[in-house]
């Protein structure tokens, strides 16, 4: 933030430090969004498995470094741009770790579907596609918060609502799909959810960006009008 | 008039109907304007503007040599004691518009108005009770029975009284740091300032008694306007509903002490809030 450093070393280097311990989280979180797409996608097994078991990690990092920024709170009060560095990030992580679970969930329905023995599964480029929507806005979230580019940010929220009507559009085709077959109601049902896992994703990077607004402006511009917002 | 202090943000939420925002700010009970100081040819402050809103905490921070201390010293014309020292502009105290800088106004009048609370307790060699009742005294009280309630008032309103209601004729210096803290501000209270000046009021005392002054400060401020300077950013965060930044001299930003600390304007500020190098 800004050009200056702190009279104290030892500030700049823990505050840095959890900065980039952050984009190493959402990193991971980005990695298990895409692994649980494949997995939907391929049915691997050991894939799936993996993808559960590592969601653990991202809970250990959510807790670590809500307790750093507890650490730098006791020491350091931060004030001004670090508090907001610092409020933000207790608040992104918390929204990196819910991805997680989505990645986790996604892959639940993978197994769920794959063991079924569903075959060729509904809607699945759409579904790849919201997908895609979704890593973008988390990607550009990271990168925005990196950079503390306030013009991506805005633009991250402002894509949200376009995953939200694909998910409203694909929602309607799979009710069409189920009434016109109700024998694929399970399957699609599952395809429902991993969507909506999808479409929180694109919630979670939106909130993302909400706080890179708010670590460079100061305010808080949560639960405004996205086309109110003023790179 | 904003409490900030008092009620949290969700708690005014929770109210029917809402109180103003934080910000809006109560009457000015003192003006500063366009203040220049001089320490001979030394130039310590610079056209300094600012309100001192009435009944509210104004914290002044800033480096050390900034001119905070000097500034707080104008108010009770403390300079007036050095010859080659020289004011330029006002400061307007309401009601009455008195400009206390004006060659007319008595210093010591000023000073009736006007009570000052310094870094080290300064209590005179003197008991308890005489200590409070000097200022009195000083205004020409004669009266036993009035003297005796305005020191038991003074000491009430300074929490002191019940630490020493039983050694009220005993020696000020047998009282602990904090103690006597309380007791020179029981001696400001005395004479029902208009507004109290504290110049690093508990960088002499350790955290117990800073919290028992600082929650005095807290409840004095229900009748007095108070403006304080403090080399602590979290007390001045704790104690006032305004803060001022000055840094050499100058009067860099002022604000409602939630924004300035939260999202200062200046980036001058903001680097010294959060510890970095200009």
């Amino acid at each position: 933030m800004g050009a200056s450093e702190h009279a104290s070393k030892q500030y700049d280097l823990d505050l840095d430090s959890i900065r980039s311990r952050v984009l190493q989280m959402g990193g991971l979180v980005e990695s298990q969004i895409r692994r649980a797409l494949d997995a939907l996608a391929s049915g691997d097994r050991a894939l799936i498995d993996e993808v559960i078991t590592t969601d653990h990690r991202v809970n250990g990092m959510e807790v670590a470094l809500d307790g750093d920024c507890s650490q730098v709170i006791v020491r350091r009060q931060p004030a001004a741009n670090d508090l907001r560095m610092i409020l933000a990030i207790t608040k992104t992580v918390t929204d990196l770790e819910r991805m997680g679970d989505e990645a986790q969930k996604i892959a639940r329905m993978a197994r769920s579907i794959h063991e079924r023995g569903a075959g060729q599964l509904p809607h699945m480029l759409d579904v790849r596609h919201a997908a895609e929507v979704a890593l973008s806005m988390l990607r550009r979230a990271l990168d925005a918060f990196a950079r503390l580019d306030v013009a991506m940010a805005a633009e991250v929220i402002r894509d949200d609502a376009a995953i939200d009507s694909e998910f409203q559009s694909l929602l309607r085709q799979l009710i069409t799909y189920m009434m016109e077959d109700p024998r694929t109601i399970s399957t699609a049902l599952d395809i429902v959810w991993v969507a909506k896992a999808i479409e929180r994703i694109g919630d979670h990077a939106k909130n993302m960006a909400e706080y890179v607004i708010y670590i460079v402006k100061g305010t808080d511009i949560r639960h405004t009008d996205p086309s109110k917002i003023q790179p | 008039m904003s409490a900030p202090d008092t009620l949290m943000k969700t708690e005014l939420l929770m109210q029917e109907p809402q109180p103003a925002p934080t910000g809006e700010k109560s009457p000015p009970k003192a003006e500063v304007q366009d203040l220049s100081f001089y320490y001979g040819d030394f130039r310590a402050l610079k056209g300094i503007s600012m309100p001192v809103h009435e009944r509210q905490v104004t914290a002044l921070i800033g480096p050390s040599g900034c001119g905070k201390s000097t500034f707080l010293r104008c108010f009770n014309r403390m300079h007036d004691l050095y010859p080659g020292n020289r004011y330029e502009g006002r400061i307007v105290l309401h009601p009455d518009n008195t400009d206390l800088l004006a060659r007319a106004v008595d210093p010591i009048e000023v000073r009736m108005r006007i009570g000052m609370v310094f870094q080290k307790p300064n209590p005179f060699p003197k008991s308890i009770f005489e200590n409070v009742a000097y200022g009195l005294r000083v205004r020409g009280e004669t009266s036993r029975r009035r003297i005796e309630d305005k020191v038991e008032q003074a000491l009430e309103d300074a929490a002191l009284l019940e630490e020493v209601k039983d050694r009220i004729h005993k020696p000020a210096y047998n009282l602990s740091g904090g103690q006597q803290q309380r007791l020179c501000i029981a001696r400001a209270l005395a004479t029902d300032p208009e507004l109290l000046l504290f110049d690093e009021p508990t960088s002499a005392l350790d955290p117990i008694a800073t919290t028992l002054i600082e929650e005095l400060i807290h409840d004095l401020k229900q009748r007095v306007t108070i403006l304080i300077v403090t080399h602590n950013m979290q007390q001045a965060a704790r104690v006032s509903d305004f803060t001022a930044y000055m840094y050499l001299g100058e009067m860099i930003e002022f604000g409602v002490t939630d924004e300035l600390f939260i999202k200062p304007k200046k980036k001058q500020t903001e680097d010294y809030i959060t510890g970095r190098f200009g």
